[in-house]
């Protein structure tokens, strides 16, 4: 193997950060069930509602509106499921109301639910986005309608990056009488997020994405918002989601979420500038290149780049046997059979999406990291290129 | 901690330095060439082939392709060269999967353009060489090139009593792979019910 690692993979999972993993550490120490009475248990429940005060300050919101969930998939799975309830006894949503309207470019946590949603017959709405990402306002208008029971739209693309106007289509959703749910997976802990600002009912979002541990993520319930619980059971969570307390996952999370707060601002403007500086030296050092995504509107450390005739997994490859590791909107490197569904969405055409690498950088992300990328990257572009059946004469 | 590479070594040896790359295109005087595969799926092999006394004297390929594809063809073109066409012609993916040391299962359809290229290469000689009697008119039809199942054998499934997608893919293992298959087979299944269904 090659002895220098360079990960720019933040954007799949981030590696924990060294306070939360002393945190850790210590909470590890802590095996009382946070739902006992007795002391242990009482001392584990101190800790968890600690983390959760943590959590509802670094997104604007109450303590009481913050459900800890496995992870982003849980959250997004939970609100997405809210609107097939049919219960009469439940008073989540309106029966005679049951649409729902999405985006072309969610991750497959939401986009998977809501064609499972379809199957079931009711009315989904996947509407397009056009080619930085951004969605199409006209068509996200006529999608809204008095039979839409939600609106969810995620917040920063996994794939190219792109930021979407939460708060403006939050007020749009609302005036059609809609309830907002935004996939916050990759924006929380990467730009600042407040869900009063933003005007919505429902945010998701997850430990491990923001140096945090895997397996522990937030819903956030806006007070008064309809509510339907997804897995039944216990009393926790007051009854919204059951199943014992994750208790070191849950305090591993609130360190995460103090870290972010004292370090975010200064990382959107460093991470920026590294992504800028990968941006323009991959621009003047490759040619035959296109750049995904929205040229600002954008999270800061993520950049999305389609290489003409190159095939993204042996890119991928190419690069992890130099040290640097990336991910590709290949189908070859997705087990499925399609490239990229962000990238086709925004129109980039198959070959670019299955050309694609995504550079997504993060704490531990240098500027030497950058500079040995592009010391690289060229030569393996050149050599997939000279032997590629589409870019004979191109070199 | 490393962690195991993805492929064999063996296919990491042809991934790495591909042989027999066909770099100068325009220079090179092939005796027949052939190209697959569609960039819309995200591979496509070209090949091209010198001939001398019935046997493939060199062979030269370029692709579009993962790395499951790069090196299946770069030890193909190695395999066949100084072979009769006869036998070149009937070399299957699975030989070279073999010769590969294996690929993970889902990689298994990244590997069967080279040899299809290959024929479409020999194919292209036999009629620059006015041999078109040679060309093997293929009897049935591949539908799912991950388990080798043609038309003939969705119609056998289907008169001998399978229904269903399931059961076609009971009887003939279709589709259990990288299940691109599955809309051609749901076509022919709706044919072939049609023609023998109850």
């Amino acid at each position: 193997m090659n002895e220098r690692r360079v990960y720019m993979d933040y954007n799949a999972t981030t590696p924990l950060h060294p306070e939360v993993k002393k945190t850790l550490i210590e909470a590890f120490e802590m095996y009382g069930n946070a739902s006992s009475m007795h002391t242990a248990g009482r001392e584990a429940a101190a800790l968890v509602e600690d983390a959760r005060e943590k959590v509802a300050a670094f997104i604007g919101a109450d303590a009481e509106e913050i459900i800890f969930t496995g992870g982003g998939s849980e959250s997004n799975n939970t609100v997405l499921n809210m609107i097939d309830c049919g219960s009469a006894a439940c008073r989540c949503v309106s029966r005679d109301k049951r649409g729902l309207v999405t985006t072309a470019v969610e991750h497959p946590s939401v986009l998977n639910a809501a064609e499972h949603l379809e199957r079931k017959g009711l009315p989904v709405a996947f509407v397009p986005v056009d080619g930085t990402g951004k969605i199409d306002m006209d068509a996200f208008r006529t999608a809204l309608s008095g039979g839409t029971a939600l609106v969810s739209i995620m917040m920063g693309n996994n794939e190219i990056g792109t930021i979407q106007d939460i708060r403006t289509l939050a007020r749009l959703a609302r005036e059609a009488g809609a309830l907002v749910h935004t996939d916050a997976v990759q924006a929380v802990g990467k730009v600042p997020v407040n869900v009063r600002d933003l005007g919505i009912d429902f945010l998701s979002f997850s430990g491990h994405k923001l140096y945090g541990p895997k397996g522990v993520g937030v819903l956030y319930v806006r007070k008064g918002a309809p509510f339907c619980t997804f897995i039944h059971g216990g009393h926790q969570e007051h009854g919204r989601r059951a199943g014992t307390y994750n208790t070191t996952g849950i305090i591993g999370l609130g360190k995460a979420v103090e870290m972010a707060g004292h370090e975010m601002r200064d990382e959107v403007a460093r991470l920026w500038g590294l992504r800028e500086r990968l941006r323009r030296g991959i621009e003047e050092l490759v040619p035959d290149i296109h750049v995904n995504g929205h040229p600002v509107d954008t999270l800061p450390g993520t950049l999305n780049v389609s290489f003409r005739g190159a095939e993204g997994e042996a890119i991928l490859l190419y690069l992890d046997m130099a040290g640097i590791q990336v991910s590709t909107g290949s189908a070859c490197a997705s087990g499925s059979l399609e490239p990229s569904h962000v990238l086709l969405a925004t129109g980039v055409g198959p070959e670019l999406a299955h050309g694609s690498v995504r550079f997504s950088l993060g704490r531990e992300s240098t500027g030497e990291d950058v500079d040995y990328v592009l010391d690289k990257l060229p030569g393996i572009i050149g050599k997939i290129r000279s032997m590629s059946t589409v870019y004979a004469g191109r070199r | 901690m490393t962690g195991n590479w993805l492929y064999t070594e063996t296919v990491k040896d042809h991934f790495t330095n591909p042989r027999n790359i066909l770099e100068d295109e325009e220079s090179y005087r092939e005796d027949g060439k052939g190209m697959v595969g569609n960039i819309k799926c995200g591979d496509q092999m070209m090949m091209a082939i010198k001939v001398k006394d019935g046997r493939i004297e060199d062979c030269k390929w370029k692709t579009y392709g993962c790395a499951s594809a790069i090196a299946s063809t770069s030890m193909l073109s190695e395999v066949v060269r100084g072979m009769k066409l006869e036998e070149a012609y009937h070399v299957t993916p699975a030989d070279i999967t073999k010769k590969l040391g294996g690929l993970p299962e889902h990689k298994i359809h990244c590997s069967v353009l080279g040899d299809k290229a290959l024929r479409a290469a020999i194919d292209d000689y036999y009629k620059r060489t006015g041999q078109e009697s040679r060309i093997e008119e293929e009897k049935a039809e591949t539908v799912c090139q991950c388990m080798n199942v043609t038309d003939k054998d969705i119609e056998r499934a289907v008169r001998e009593g399978a229904r269903t997608y399931l059961d076609l893919q009971n009887k003939t293992k279709i589709g259990t792979v990288c299940g691109q298959c599955k809309d051609a087979t749901l076509k022919l299944l709706d044919e072939y019910l049609h023609l023998y269904g109850d």
